[in-house]
């Protein structure tokens, strides 16, 4: 019981009421404090328990090391190199003046690289390691790990970079990786691709493989602390490595091909080609050259602003392979594309002569022939030997366009091939209805007249030369190009086809008469001495070819700038032109000329005559090609041990 | 100044064994109880070590233990007649921090003595209630509610509070204000002046937030939206309101808690050990921790209630007040109610001045139980 004294109870009871009033407000926000306690404890409770999970546990993904390349002999084009990595973390700085100093003594950083390190140190949270230094040597490694007590927050991280051992060689072939893009990562959702260190495919194989390459990340699940320091590893996963792959292309013929075409621009102001060798029999690339290349190793290692912009504005496109995104009009290699049309189409038989009196008219145009004065009379084995463009004109008048290009197609013309390669160009093969619409004005006699001899709207890449050789060359079989010999997880065999002798493609249905009679017209052009690359049957010694390497051939010499009447008769010869006006040399070749196996294109930029700039080089890589017979040249996978 | 006797005849004397008998035993064992917990929680937050926190927890209880029942048998007319000495002494002690203060938590806090770490806003709370106490237990319930007899007091109180707002220490300089209001509010002061003070005080902020520090600001503005800086200055409480959260109704388990453990919890063992709890052992352990306190409240208004003189009430309830301002600034704060200030939790929260304090102001209050007929002159 509670008794207030006399005089004490007013101010007692007031106290009372006031206390009550305290007392209730108290239990109030008590309640208040029980309230938050259930929206945070009960209501929020998952919300919050993922939060905490999502703080505590971080999946690090462990990046798969990329797939290997190697030619089809086991020689490697692009292999992963060891980049030994000074990383340096501390927890916002603390300290890292003095690790930086000393990191300074064993690395020589200097000072702009200490101030860098610093700022980076002090800016970054959750110790995020900087990078002090990459491609470190043994001795840097070695000293940095015996002064280790030393250097706290100082660690190596043994990353992967790319390597080309055969650099600008191969530069086209196997391309090169870079950073992941946005454009990269569209349809893909490997979360690997997140990572920063990652890099992908951006050209050549390097990205038509790059789903074969890359691998599967790992991943290690580990414990870490409010700073981001692991604490223990939960959980490991390991990925997988990419697969290796055994392209179809032959080092050392490459090489041949490369310095071959090089070798023959010397006096050139500008050096500009390419060079295609494929098996006629499995559509195998056997070399593929784009003259120039370019160092893919910068890429590797970042490339600079300005060497970029350097490779952009070379007139000899470095970055561009020719050998797939170089269109150049055909010329006379065309040829055999519009014999063969003729032919089929019932529009000549095999014994069907056609005059040639040196033009044909067609209103008021005249359409020469390249000889002066005519080759009279000649069937469709003269005319492809002899190159006679008035026999084309005719065969390709009665032919008509749309058949021609319907036997262009199924020789390869006017589409991207089956090699895969990004950049890849359609060339193009012009139709009746392609002209209306790109131009909405019909199609001529005389565009028909251009096209028999691979002049005009006609446009082709040296692949789909090469490619319409091989066809040709094997009987009309519709072999595709490719690249990839064979490919295979890390640790299993790398095991290339059986060499076969006959083409797994279907055949093409031609009638074997005329694709024998133009194989005919292709022989006599190198091997009859009024062919118009009688010249090749020697060597470049002026020796004649020993038999078993005697091949088959067809020049071209592709128009850049028609020479006016006016300007033939001043005697303005193509010497004088700009280099970028004068015409394109070409060559296609297929041998042995008795049982073909290899066929080969090239195109030499502006090289003006097809017979004296391409030919010797076409005869000499195919010459080196039946030496080789890469096609024998598989099953061995030699070095990848030791990678 | 007069000195007067309200009382009727002399009061019945009072033997030991009714003093021991007196002690809220009950009260004790509850703030044992409440210790209890803080060993528990810094016993976990040191991941399962008794060092560096538990282990002085618990003897520092101890020895505050009896610092309490040695307070609780001393007369009340002792502390009426020490009221103003200890006020004036730990004004001096706050001064002397402002001048050669320890710099700590960026703000000067503690004085060092010898071996000694002593908080003086620590015991300026405590010497404030005993002051207001001694004043109000002077004056009629008439002049209590005269706005001239409550300058004084606004200066008693005020004066700590500036000497605390230099160092800088929010946290103890709105305790002591909100303190000081508690016992001016039962003491009778007029209602129309509290809601002037409010007032004025709405009308002051602007001008506080001037004289505020760069990371007290931060503070504040981090309260209202937490998500402003997640990284930066809400980390705290985002991670604390995370720990509470992921700890659910029954808790994670003892020495289970991630959050603390992994050090995703700032100040774990001091400003933060509720979360601790907490998050280890969910909202089942957080109604039991808050029970606990809800008792001592309970104690104190009874003890307050049951004085029969008024000089006791107004130190059971300063010191009840004292009480529930630590527990709710400190809980409604690591929950994301309340700005972070720098309160500990009592008794849970590892630090020696705390305690100490908290510990000296209960054993006033158990004191004013014991001697809660005790006959005392009317000294203003």
């Amino acid at each position: 019981m509670i008794r207030f004294r006399k005089g004490d109870g007013e101010r007692a009871s007031l106290f009372t009421r006031r206390s009550l009033l305290l007392a209730g407000g108290q239990l109030t926000l008590m309640s208040a404090l029980a309230g938050r306690l259930y929206q945070l404890q009960v209501l929020d409770s998952e919300r919050f328990s993922t939060m905490a999970e999502e703080n505590r546990v971080n999946v690090r993904l462990l990046p798969p090391s990329r797939g290997l390349i190697f030619d089809r002999t086991g020689e490697p084009l692009a292999i992963n190199r060891n980049n030994f990595r000074a990383m340096v973390t501390s927890d916002r700085g603390r300290g890292a003046e003095m690790v930086i100093d000393r990191l300074d003594q064993i690395l020589n950083l200097g000072e702009a690289e200490k101030g860098r390190l610093l700022r980076e140190l002090r800016r970054s949270r959750n110790f995020q390691p900087s990078v002090v230094r990459e491609n470190l040597g043994w001795e840097e490694v070695a000293r940095l790990e015996f002064n280790a007590p030393d250097l706290p927050g100082v660690f190596i991280d043994i990353g992967q970079t790319r390597d080309y051992p055969e650099g600008e060689l191969m530069s086209h072939i196997v391309g090169y990786t870079g950073r992941v893009s946005d454009e990269d990562l569209a349809g893909r959702d490997d979360p690997v691709l997140q990572l920063a260190t990652m890099r992908f495919g951006k050209k050549g194989v390097e990205r038509s493989l790059e789903d074969d390459l890359r691998g599967r990340a790992g991943a290690v699940q580990v414990e870490v602390n409010a700073v981001g320091r692991v604490v223990r590893e939960l959980d490991r996963t390991d990925g997988q490595a990419g697969d290796n792959v055994l392209l179809t292309v032959d080092l050392e013929l490459q090489r041949f091909a490369a310095e071959r075409l090089r070798a023959a621009q010397v006096n050139a102001e500008h050096k500009s080609g390419s060079v295609v060798v494929i098996d006629i029999v499995t559509g195998d690339i056997l070399a593929m050259v784009s003259d120039p290349g370019f160092d893919p190793n910068v890429f590797a290692r970042g490339i600079t602003q300005a060497e970029w912009r350097e490779m952009l504005d070379n007139p000899e496109r470095p970055l561009n392979n020719k050998a797939i995104s170089g269109v150049y009009p055909p010329g006379s290699t065309y040829k055999m594309v519009t014999a063969l049309a003729a032919l089929e189409s019932k529009a000549i038989e095999p014994g069907t002569i056609l005059p040639c009196n040196g033009y044909v008219e067609l209103g008021d145009i005249k359409f020469h022939c390249w000889l002066k004065g005519g080759h009279g009379g000649l069937n469709v084995v003269g005319g492809l030997y002899n190159s006679c463009d008035c026999f084309f004109y005719e065969a390709a008048r009665r032919t008509g366009v749309d058949k021609i290009a319907e036997m262009a197609n199924r020789l390869g013309f006017g589409q991207i091939s089956s090699l895969g390669l990004p950049g890849e160009s359609a060339g193009n093969q012009p139709t009746r209805s392609w002209k209306q619409d790109k131009y909405n004005i019909p199609w001529q006699q005389g565009d028909t007249f251009n096209l028999g001899i691979g002049q005009g709207y006609m446009t082709a890449t040296p692949l789909q030369l090469a490619v319409m050789t091989a066809r040709v060359a094997n009987g009309g079989y519709d072999v595709q190009p490719n690249l990839l010999l064979a490919k295979a997880a890390p640790r299993e065999e790398l095991a290339p086809p059986v060499p076969t002798q006959k083409p797994a493609a279907p055949s093409m249905r031609l009638n074997p008469q005329h694709v024998a009679l133009v194989r005919e017209g292709m022989n006599l052009v190198v091997n009859s001495p009024s062919g118009t690359a009688q010249q090749l049957r020697y060597d470049s010694t002026g020796k004649m070819l020993d038999p078993q390497f005697r091949f088959a051939g067809k020049t071209g010499t592709a128009q850049v700038k028609r020479i006016s009447e006016r300007e033939r008769a001043m005697g303005v010869t193509e010497a004088q032109l700009p280099w970028h006006l004068r015409s394109h040399a070409l060559f296609v070749c297929f041998g042995p000329v008795d049982n073909p196996r290899y066929a080969c294109a090239v195109i030499v930029e502006h090289g003006m005559a097809g017979g004296a700039t391409a030919g010797p080089i076409g005869r000499d890589v195919l010459v080196e090609t039946m030496k080789r017979d890469p096609s024998r040249r598989t099953g061995t996978f030699r070095k990848t041990a030791s990678l | 100044m007069t000195v007067t006797s309200l009382s009727l005849g002399a009061p019945p004397a009072v033997g030991l064994g009714e003093k021991i008998w007196r002690v809220n035993w009950g009260l004790i064992l509850v703030l044992t109880a409440i210790a209890g917990v803080g060993v528990l929680a810094l016993y976990s937050a040191a991941g399962g070590r008794f060092e560096p926190w538990a282990a002085k927890h618990a003897i520092r209880y101890g020895a505050s233990l009896v610092l309490l029942l040695m307070v609780a048998f001393v007369h009340p007319k002792v502390w009426l007649s020490l009221a103003w000495p200890l006020y004036v002494f730990s004004l001096l002690l706050l001064i002397a921090v402002d001048v050669a203060g320890k710099i700590g938590m960026g703000a000067q806090r503690w004085l060092v003595i010898g071996p000694l770490q002593v908080q003086p806003s620590e015991i300026a709370k405590v010497a404030v209630i005993l002051v207001l106490a001694r004043y109000y237990h002077g004056l009629t319930r008439e002049q209590a509610g005269k706005f001239l007899y409550t300058l004084a007091p606004l200066v008693v109180i005020m004066a700590p509070v500036a000497l605390v707002m230099v160092q800088p220490d929010l946290g103890t300089a709105l305790m002591v204000m909100l303190g000081g209001a508690a016992l001016l509010f039962v003491a009778g002061v007029r209602l129309w002046m509290f809601l002037a003070a409010a007032i004025g005080a709405v009308g002051c902020l602007p001008i506080a937030w001037t004289f505020m520090h760069e990371y007290q600001r931060k503070r504040v503005l981090t309260f209202l939206d937490p998500d402003r800086d997640p990284l930066g200055a809400g980390y705290h409480i985002t991670q604390s309101k995370i720990a509470i959260g992921s700890g659910g109704l029954f808790g994670k388990g003892f020495l289970k808690g991630t959050q603390s453990a992994l050090n995703f919890l700032p100040e774990k063992q001091t400003d933060f050990i509720f979360t601790t709890f907490v998050e280890e052992w969910g909202m089942v352990g957080a109604c039991v921790l808050l029970a606990l306190f809800t008792l001592v409240l309970v104690w104190g208004f009874s003890i307050a209630l049951r004085s029969q003189h008024h000089f006791g009430r107004l130190i059971a309830l300063g010191v009840t007040a004292m009480m529930f301002l630590y527990v709710f600034i400190n809980t409604a704060m690591v929950m994301g109610l309340l700005p972070v200030v720098g309160v500990p939790l009592p008794l849970v929260s590892n630090g020696g001045t705390a305690m100490v304090s908290v510990m000296f102001a209960c054993g006033l209050m158990i004191g004013v139980n014991v001697y809660r007929d005790a006959q005392l002159p009317l000294a203003r």
